[in-house]
């Protein structure tokens, strides 16, 4: 086994353009002892797509539900290691995950409205954060969320119907609209085409393309397809490792390490 | 790939097993409805059974009496005051009434049975109802007041066997030397003298077979012992000799005894007890019971039989005969038994009510639901959302659930020991019974609220949390609202218990006769008061016979109650769905 502890600089920094928006170094993670991430360090650009690839249970949910603080939520986890948003310490006990949450969205491998009408779905975030003073500027915001999210014309008609009529590429679209409703920074998705059929995944895909321009997102998923068509740079985890990171065009085509081969090629994973 | 003319031997083994996969399957949906027919039946037997003893008892007949309110009877200060109104003699003005119903009755002893047609309650009654209208005084006012129990449950024909014998012949009654000589111009008596010999030569013979075993007994037995069977033999003999020379009718009569069926002769206003029947069926001897007039060749008349002889029945002949005087006479209406409910509870069972018991349970639940559901949802957030799991979380959790195993009477005793002695609260107040309930309520619905909890699905807190909110906002935004209709039914079963529950309320003294109903406020809850469960309980209990159908009316209000408890929560959990 090739020692993958140390990443060259190429590994961990993008290249010009973009700022970075996330910078981790040797962040670990353990549940109950356990450990699951090794000393990942990794940049991530802003206004870019970076897709989390690797084998089930290699490490890459945890290290996205690090960056906001979402293992703070399970009994037991453990994190160690530096992570920067914008130069800023998410890990430091004086960040409230509340505030670090509104500016880093999340959006789930299962569609997860909540069983309440599609308004208040997308209106939640703006009304617990208070972002809208009048009924009228919430009225705007959720127009907006929605239309960004693709869905506003599938549903401008029936806003009091509940979330979870909606079909399962409506509904996470739908997350994704109630995620960016907050104007959050960062957006991460958790394999968020995997319960969804192709045409709804093809629609996905476009939008996170879209949203490209304007935000930070970052994607775990396990169709090397998806990674290739969406994403700018690729993060092939394995084992709890960051093993290669860089541009998605070179990981796929011109993989360094043997076990991004393997996997990218499907002998293994 | 195989050659398709040959099936795979799965499919063989696979419809080898098929028959009988369907036929455990079959057995277990018969044995599946089975339950629930029997359940069902059950239920129904029940519901039945409860229903035909208890419906009698929203009934009740009256006695409609005109009172002559005389002012200086019941205003003997002269001055209309409520000093003076309390010092009237409401019995006397009641007792005259009833009388001048009856002028005939002058006796002491008829009197006093013929005072008994009511209780004596009742003039607490009609003091109440001058005071609530001092008008009344010097008018006659129609009085209205439950009649006597036991003469209720006659005329709802529950207390004896009677019937009325059609009559063809002229009835002509004539007294003389002491008793009333009855002739009918046609046999109209006939069968009803042939029943009773009948009778009385069964009685006989049940009496020569008890002699017969008393000599057995005798012949087994040495010294005073058989002395004493053979004495018990020779008296029985006796017995059944002096049955079998009556119903062969000596002189032409055969004469009747309480012990035997009473024969009543009706007609008009007289009321005739046949005390002996000629078996030819055309003449009798008798007495008044009713009236003292001669009858001659009256046609409208009836025989009327009370089969159920007088030693063996609660009301006596004359008290019936009064009674069908008064019905006869529309002094007596059948209304709906408002006592049940405008009254608490009394010794006297036409006028006892739930009223008292109803409130109490009222009380009692208002007070068990603010205590044990705010403090049993919040509690169970707190352990289920906030508290780190580790020993000792874990260890209250155990005790939680063996709290909800404790035997009732248990948290009775804590009542009577915390509540009562160490706080010095009242003892039988809805207070303390609503504080008892509330402790034995609890574990039920933390351990239901919990369920409740662990039942929403984990990804809509971690939505929750993703778009920035609290943990608090998590939970009462969401978490909350998603398990509102499964801590609803769990708070639900457990209420509902503790409003059935009778033992620890034993406890605290909830178990005693209170006349008086709580008021529905906040003074009501350190008044003495009891429950419904307690309520029938104690009629249950009841010596009078009327208490039966009192019970069974008290479990039909529960029911209700219940029924109206639990649709309340089902309409409430409907309502939390749709809005969700």
């Amino acid at each position: 086994m090739p020692d993958n502890q140390h990443h060259t600089e190429h590994d961990i920094h993008p290249e010009a353009g973009a700022g970075v928006k996330v910078s981790a170094r040797d962040v670990c993670v353990s549940y109950s002892g356990k450990q699951a991430l090794n000393n990942v360090s990794i940049d991530i650009p802003d206004r870019s797509v970076t897709a989390f690839i690797g084998p089930s249970g290699c490490g890459k949910s945890t290290f996205l539900r690090c960056m906001n603080r979402m293992n703070d939520t399970i009994e037991g986890a453990r994190v160690s290691g530096s992570l920067k948003l914008d130069g800023r310490e998410v890990n430091d006990k004086a960040v409230d995950p509340v505030v670090l949450r509104a500016s880093v969205g999340m959006v789930f491998q299962k569609p997860n409205p909540f069983p309440k009408s599609i308004y208040d779905n997308v209106a939640y975030g703006p009304r617990i954060h208070g972002l809208a003073l009048s009924r009228d500027e919430l009225d705007a915001i959720v127009e907006e969320a929605l239309r960004k999210a693709g869905l506003w014309e599938e549903v401008a008609s029936r806003l009091s119907d509940p979330g979870t009529s909606l079909s399962g590429g409506q509904q996470q679209r739908l997350v994704i609209a109630r995620a960016i409703a907050i104007s959050p920074e960062v957006i991460l998705m958790d394999e968020p085409c995997s319960a969804l059929d192709p045409i709804a995944t093809a629609k996905i895909e476009e939008l996170i393309d879209e949203l490209r321009e304007n935000y930070c997102i970052i994607i775990v998923t396990h169709s090397m397809q998806q990674a290739a068509r969406v994403s700018q740079r690729t993060a092939f985890f394995h084992m709890g490792n960051l093993v290669e990171y860089g541009p998605t065009e070179e990981i796929f085509t011109n993989p360094r390490d043997p076990r991004t081969q393997d996997y990218i090629t499907g002998r293994f994973g | 790939m195989t050659d398709t003319s040959d099936p795979p031997p799965i499919r063989d083994a696979v419809s080898r097993n098929l028959a009988r996969r369907y036929r455990a399957e079959l057995r277990f949906r018969v044995a599946g409805l089975a339950a629930v027919a029997a359940a069902v039946g059950i239920l129904v037997v029940l519901l039945l059974s409860i229903l035909s003893q208890g419906l009698p008892a929203f009934t009740v007949y009256q006695l409609v009496i005109p009172v002559r309110l005389e002012a200086d009877v019941i205003d003997p200060g002269g001055d209309g005051s409520e000093a003076s109104l309390r010092r009237g003699g409401y019995s006397r003005v009641l007792q005259d009434a009833i009388r001048a119903e009856f002028p005939d009755v002058t006796a002491r002893r008829d009197l006093r049975n013929l005072f008994g047609l009511y209780t004596s309650l009742n003039s607490t009654r009609l003091m109440d109802e001058v005071l609530a209208d001092p008008s009344l005084v010097g008018t006659t006012h129609i009085f209205r007041m439950p009649i006597a129990d036991d003469l209720d449950l006659y005329l709802k024909g529950r207390l004896v066997e009677d019937h009325t014998l059609p009559t063809r012949g002229r009835l002509s009654a004539v007294p003389q030397d002491g008793v009333v000589s009855v002739t009918t111009t046609a046999p109209d008596l006939r069968s009803l003298a042939r029943d009773i010999a009948a009778l009385m030569s069964d009685e006989a013979t049940a009496l020569e077979l008890r002699a017969r075993q008393a000599r057995e007994r005798a012949g087994t037995l040495d010294g005073s012992d058989a002395e004493d069977a053979v004495y018990e033999a020779e008296r029985l003999e006796a017995e059944s000799a002096t049955l079998r020379a009556a119903a062969a009718a000596p002189d032409g009569l055969i004469p009747l005894s309480p012990a035997l069926p009473s024969v009543l002769v009706e007609s008009g206003n007289t009321t005739i007890r046949l005390t002996a029947i000629a078996p030819g069926g055309d003449a009798a001897l008798g007495e008044f019971m009713l009236g003292n007039g001669e009858i001659a060749g009256a046609e409208d008349w009836t025989l009327y039989v009370v089969d159920t002889p007088e030693n063996r029945r609660r009301v006596s002949d004359q008290m019936i005969v009064w009674t069908r005087s008064l019905q006869a006479r529309g002094l007596i209406s059948h209304d709906f038994n408002t006592y049940l409910f405008a009254n608490a509870d009394s010794r006297e069972p036409e006028l006892a009510g739930v009223k008292g018991a109803l409130f109490g349970s009222i009380l009692t639940m208002i007070i068990t639901i603010a205590l044990s559901v705010p403090i049993g949802i919040f509690t169970a957030l707190y352990l289920e959302e906030y508290a780190p799991k580790n020993r000792f979380t874990d260890l209250i959790e155990v005790n939680i659930n063996n709290l909800a195993a404790v035997p009732s009477i248990v948290f009775g005793l804590l009542g009577l020991a915390v509540f009562i002695n160490a706080f010095g609260l009242p003892r039988s107040a809805p207070l303390v019974g609503g504080l008892v309930l509330s402790l034995m309520t609890l574990p039920t619905v933390i351990i239901a609220t919990r369920a409740a909890l662990k039942a929403v699905p984990p990804s809509i807190r971690q939505a929750a949390l993703a778009v920035g909110a609290s943990k608090t906002q998590a939970v009462f935004h969401h978490v909350l609202p998603l398990a509102a209709p499964g801590i609803l039914t769990g708070s639900i079963i457990g209420l509902a218990q503790a409003m059935g529950e009778t033992a620890p309320l034993l406890m605290i003294g909830m178990v005693a006769f209170i006349a008086d109903a709580p008021t529905l406020g906040l003074e009501g809850l350190t008044q003495p008061a009891t429950v419904m469960p307690v309520q029938v309980f104690l009629w249950s209990d009841g010596a009078e016979r009327a208490f039966e159908a009192r019970t069974a009316a008290a479990i039909l209000v529960l029911l209700a109650l219940m029924i109206g408890f639990n649709a309340l929560a089902i309409y409430l959990r409907r309502r939390f769905e749709r809005r969700w």
